[in-house]
């Protein structure tokens, strides 16, 4: 951690560790603080009084039936986001380490759609969508399926399904396709040997040599759908119709900014925090495994 | 590979080609979108073939603006998307780097709490702070500033990691050498530590600049006033007027115009890209 060899004592450290360390505690810390002592209070409609109530709040969130399905719906938004972009990204992958020639021209060409905003996403997919208009809708209504994200619940939701996978197929096709470089060559060809073809060679071999990159990849997309995927979600549907696309991240907004419930965004937030805490602490564990993998 | 196959090496290349296409649909759509006029989209189906408006509709874009945001230009929106982008990154890498510096290169007391009151900002990503972080900027003046856009954010526990793992690997001699030499800490800082992290602060900045270039959330909650609107979020002021004025022409015109600059920085510094991702996220 530190160097052997070193400065010796000094004030200086102190004014270069200064500016990173005030951030943190006015921009982090402290409304990270705050949010965990609202959490603790209920404020009147104008905000003149407030009251300590332990976890009320808290317990009221999960008796509230509106943020239980928020959060079951929340975890199948990004099952079905980790599934969908990870299954794509995969498969291209493996597509891509099979090929010789055009390997760093197919790269460029399926890695560009990381660089854009979630909203920018959001706003391509809402216009190939869009009931009356969009190219795609035109389509499915030829093939007999009347799609309307505005008033189908889940229309809408596999909508912001596809802009969230789309838009993280090409982080997962890098990691990928890089987890697939890194298996040894010489077990592929053992197996080859002994008469495995392509597809018993993938499963019984690369795939569990690729389960370390997986598993990470697994974390990072569930952080990617809970946290990320705000701006797609607030630019095509708002959580609606009728909540059907409601996550948790954007209820958080919802309640606190629109709603204006001080107590129970706080409580939503604290419980956002202990979720991302526990996904870091995993995947800080995995990483200290991966070493002696 | 292991056996030569012909036909499946033609279904690979098929199949990526394939994916390819899906993933630059929509992209290609918008471009589509972006050549026609506004009459022509409006018709259903839409066209799949560009028009020859685009310049047109570029500069249309350009001088008369979109919807809701019509008061103010695109221009001005790109130049603060610009700014706030170089803010985050550059305020990210100075002070990543100087706190890196200091917790590798010193002893002092508290040096892990330091340490530790760094990485805890990892776990507080802005979405799940946005009410109290929103209030303390607020107490501060700072809305509406291109201060209150960019210092919130540039705390950065992944920065500060990776400039950690890099010094580490300096060998000791080079301080030991610089020492003889008589150089003191900040002598050794800008002869030696900086020059040796250059690619690692341009992999950085890639993935920084990405990063700041399409924050949403933040922007929108600090900004009232139309002339600090960022470029990601002006897209979304015009959605909403989707209902009352159908512009997509001038629409599907500014998203491109929103992903044009981080998308170049992908291609053109794929490499540095890479490497960025990859390091980043150990």
């Amino acid at each position: 951690m530190l160097k052997r060899v070193h400065f010796g004592p000094s004030p200086l450290p102190y004014l270069l560790v200064a500016p990173q360390i005030i951030v943190t505690v006015v921009f982090f810390l402290w409304p990270a603080g705050q949010a965990l002592y609202q959490s603790f209070l209920v404020e009147d409609a104008f905000g003149f009084k407030s009251e300590f109530v332990w976890f009320d709040n808290f317990t009221a969130l999960f008796r509230d039936d509106l943020y239980l399905d928020a959060f079951g719906r929340t975890f199948l938004f990004s099952f079905l986001v980790a599934g969908l972009s990870m299954g794509m990204a995969l498969f291209l992958a493996v597509k891509a380490d099979h090929v010789v020639r055009f390997r760093d021209a197919y790269r460029t060409l399926l890695i560009w759609p990381y660089a854009v905003a979630p909203v920018v996403a959001g706003a391509l997919w809402m216009f190939m969508f869009d009931p009356t208009l969009g190219i795609v809708a035109y389509w499915l209504d030829g093939l007999g399926y009347e799609w309307n994200h505005r008033l189908e619940g889940g229309d809408a939701m596999a909508l912001i399904v596809f802009a969230a996978a789309w838009k993280q197929v090409s982080y997962n096709f890098l990691f990928f396709l890089a987890g697939l470089q890194a298996v040894p060559k010489s077990l592929v060809e053992a197996a080859a040997i002994d008469g495995a073809g392509p597809v018993r060679r993938f499963w019984s071999i690369v795939f569990p040599l690729l389960s370390p990159t997986t598993f990470f990849l697994l974390v990072i997309n569930v952080v990617y759908a809970f946290f990320d995927t705000f701006g797609i979600v607030h630019a095509i549907t708002k959580g609606g119709p009728a909540k059907a696309t409601e996550i948790l991240v954007y209820k958080v907004y919802n309640d606190g900014f629109i709603g204006l419930d001080l107590g129970g965004s706080a409580a939503q937030s604290v419980i956002l925090m202990a979720i991302v805490i526990a996904l870091t602490v995993i995947q800080f564990r995995y990483i200290e495994r991966r070493v002696a993998y | 590979m292991v056996e030569n196959r012909p036909v499946s090496t033609f279904l690979s290349h098929a199949v990526l080609w394939l994916g390819i296409l899906v993933i630059a649909f929509p992209i290609w759509v918008t471009i589509v979108a972006a050549s026609h006029d506004a009459l022509r989209l409006t018709q259903v189906p839409l066209p799949l073939w560009p028009g020859d408006l685009f310049f047109h509709n570029l500069q249309l874009a350009f001088t008369q603006g979109v919807g809701n945001a019509r008061e103010q230009s695109i221009g001005t929106m790109l130049t603060n998307s610009l700014i706030m982008a170089m803010m985050i990154a550059v305020g990210k890498i100075i002070i990543s780097l100087l706190s890196a510096f200091a917790i590798v290169y010193f002893r002092f007391p508290f040096r892990m709490g330091f340490f530790w009151m760094i990485f805890i900002t990892l776990m507080l990503p802005v979405e799940v702070r946005i009410l109290p972080t929103f209030e303390v900027v607020a107490n501060f003046g700072m809305l509406n500033s291109y201060w209150g856009l960019s210092i919130p954010l540039i705390a950065s526990a992944t920065a500060t990691f990776m400039f950690r793992q890099v010094f580490l690997t300096v060998p000791d001699e080079m301080l030991e050498a610089a020492r003889i030499d008589g150089a003191g800490p900040f002598r050794f800082f800008f002869d030696i530590l900086l020059p040796l992290s250059r690619t690692n602060i341009a992999a950085l900045f890639v993935i920084l600049f990405i990063y700041g270039w399409n924050q949403y959330l933040w922007p929108l909650l600090i900004t009232t006033e139309k002339s600090m609107y960022t470029i990601v979020m002006g897209i979304k002021q015009m959605l909403e007027a989707v209902e009352e004025s159908p512009e997509w022409h001038l629409i599907m015109m500014t998203t491109l115009l929103a992903m044009i600059p981080p998308v170049i920085v992908v291609i053109t510094m794929q490499k540095l890209f890479v490497r960025g991702l990859t390091e980043t996220e150990k």
